[in-house]
């Protein structure tokens, strides 16, 4: 294991192997730093380009700008709260759920993780579903972003793998204390699921507050129920094509703010503020996705 | 007779007395059933019932009518799908990005495990790592912004590298190109996920024995050996079970990155099964025909899951389902 002791094949491998591992921390980072570095730089001068990773004239104009916008306030509003409740509803059905699944005694058990886990396989298809959501009056409502996916038998997976792994003792000994299964899930269990609920919480919040499709999809017409990440989607298709021309935005907003602020720098200045609530959250997380993903990924 | 009466009788007792004791559990189970009763309910509404809606593609399916009033046409949508010209276009595309995707997108993540698995300054490791999940975490919408900046003409990285470098003299329309957007989709996708896909991989090689390692290493095997005789076999179930999920989600490629990458200019190449059955079932509102669809879709979906898993557990004895 000493340096000293390492042949010349062994160092040709080590430098090719940490070039290319930089070349790859490069190739994921350059794109985040670009952005955030053109939401900060002040609009007319990005258009004349050559903006990297710094900004060149510093500014919040931009950002000041697109919190004017009401349609993106209320689209952070719709983002937000759905990504609360979403996560809230998920993480308690599914440690329900996985719990019950996690007892070896339960009847239901087999059955109920039969059915569950099957729908990992299939799923009815675009229209059908559409025609669900309508038959179920879900349409232009908020509920249509958190119900549907509530349960999620992935999700379950995880959690109840995770449970497996408790020790069956906890849960009879407080059985002789004359407590009921509720309790025990409640009391006992749950506080010790804490890390397996952070790494779900984290996969249902991120599906939330990325989603635009449902938004799209059912509540298209109706800007009260707008989402920050359905905005953000009808401002870059505007602009697909790499033309700087697109102006929904300034559209959307009368000429006299946008005059002030091209639709690039907006776009930057949205992405950033969908990104920098992960970014917060993500790498404390990290210990425990990564043991989530290896449970689930081992068990289903 | 008598004998068979009362065998009879027992027979009745005996599951009258196993249902008695289902009974009696499950009066004793009550609190599980209230916890998940509700939730396996739930799943049905929402996950089963829309299976119910496949009715509709043997239907001529109008909202208005009622279940029992709908006009039942057979296989007649599924005959106008396979002679709409579109249709194989469409397939050709989903086909061409799903195996694009499998070929780049699962052997990708596996090398950049193995790469980084040699890593032995654990910061650095931890570093590439952290950064490299970063994406997974993105939404569609902003990586297709970030990709449609890298790629753009005024001032993307890509054209003014490729213009430094001296390959191109003028910046290359990426976007506005059909024949590019495959390998767009299948790269940006790579972008997104690579890091987050090495994960199970990664796994999978901190359970292999060290002492293999240090065998080879006395027997003075160079790393590269080390990797293709000891960490490749150690992680090839882990390698196996992934090949076999994802070609059974080959052809359900999803739709996400083809709208939000894809522009007029370029619809015959980026147009896949879901956006085809998207345009023509929500937005023509032939309800029917994007159903059939759907259909298609999924049975090609379940016969390659089967057809992988069969396979599989030919040569292995295992089986993943």
């Amino acid at each position: 294991m000493k340096g000293s002791r390492k042949g010349w094949d062994d160092r040709l491998f080590d430098i090719i192997n940490y070039s290319f591992l930089t070349v790859v921390l490069l190739v994921t980072l350059y794109p985040f730093l670009n952005v955030l570095a053109i939401s900060l730089n002040e609009s007319t001068d990005t258009v004349r380009g050559g903006i990297t990773i710094f900004p060149r004239e510093f500014t919040l104009t931009n950002y000041q700008t697109i919190f004017e916008y009401d349609n993106l306030i209320t689209g952070f509003i719709n983002s937000t709260l759905r990504t609360v409740i979403g996560t809230v509803l998920g993480v308690v059905s599914s440690a329900m759920v996985a719990f019950t699944l996690s007892r070896a005694d339960f009847q239901g058990r087999k059955a109920f993780s039969t059915v569950l886990v099957l729908t990992l396989y299939f799923s009815g298809g675009l229209i059908p579903g559409y025609m669900l959501m309508r038959d179920l009056q879900l349409i232009d409502t908020f509920w249509v972003y958190v119900l549907p996916g509530m349960v999620n038998a992935f999700n379950i997976i995880i959690v109840r793998s995770f449970m497996d792994g408790l020790p069956f003792a906890l849960q009879e000994s407080a059985k002789m204390d004359g407590a009921n299964d509720f309790a025990i899930f409640w009391r006992i269990i749950l506080p010790l699921c804490t890390p397996v609920l952070a790494t779900i919480a984290l996969f249902i919040a991120v599906g939330q507050w990325n989603s635009w499709f449902d938004t799209y999809l059912y509540n298209s017409s109706n800007p009260s129920l707008t989402t920050l990440q359905f905005e953000l989607m009808k401002i870059l298709q505007n602009t697909t094509m790499g033309a700087t021309d697109a102006n929904a935005f300034r559209d959307a907003q009368g000429q006299e703010a946008a005059s002030s602020v091209s639709p690039e720098s907006i776009k930057m200045a949205i992405s950033m503020v969908t990104i920098i609530p992960i970014l917060l959250v993500y790498p404390f997380l990290q210990r425990f996705f990564v043991q989530g993903m290896t449970l689930g990924a081992v068990k289903s | 007779m008598e004998s068979v009466e009362k065998k009879a009788h027992t027979k009745i007792n005996r599951s009258a007395k196993t249902q008695h004791r289902f009974f009696k559990t499950m009066k004793q189970q009550k609190y599980l059933y209230a916890m998940s009763v509700p939730f396996v309910l739930w799943v049905i509404v929402f996950n089963y019932v829309p299976l119910w809606g496949w009715t509709m593609a043997f239907q001529d399916f109008k909202p208005a009518r009622s279940f029992m009033e709908q006009e039942w046409v057979g296989l007649a949508n599924f005959a106008a799908l396979f002679q709409d010209e579109r249709f194989y276009l469409v397939l050709r595309n989903t086909l061409a990005m799903s195996i694009m995707g499998l070929a780049i997108g699962f052997v990708v993540p596996i090398i950049f495990a193995v790469f980084l698995n040699e890593v032995r300054v654990q910061t650095f490791k931890r570093t590439v790592q952290t950064i490299s999940y970063l994406p997974h975490f993105v939404s569609w919408v902003v990586v297709a912004g970030i990709v449609t900046k890298m790629l753009s003409t005024d001032g993307g990285i890509v054209n003014e590298m490729l213009m430094a470098a001296g390959f191109v003299n003028d910046p290359v329309q990426f976007m506005t190109k059909g024949e590019w957007f495959w390998m767009i989709v299948t790269l940006s996708d790579l972008w997104k996920e690579m890091g987050w896909n090495s994960i199970i991989f990664l796994a999978a090689m901190a359970g292999v024995d060290p002492q293999q390692y240090e065998a080879a290493k006395v027997d003075g095997a160079s790393r590269l050996r080390q990797i293709w005789h000891i960490t490749l076999p150690g992680i090839r179930p882990t390698i196996l079970v992934v090949l076999i999920l994802s070609i059974g989600h080959l052809i359900t490629i999803g739709f996400e990155k083809q709208f939000l990458l894809g522009n007029p200019i370029v619809v015959d190449y980026a147009e896949v099964l879901d956006l085809y059955a998207l345009n023509y079932g929500i937005g023509l509102g032939r309800f029917s025909y994007g159903t059939a669809i759907g259909i298609f879709n999924s049975l090609v979906s379940i016969v390659l899951l089967f057809l992988a898993n069969g396979i599989f557990k030919r040569y292995t004895n295992q089986s993943v389902m």
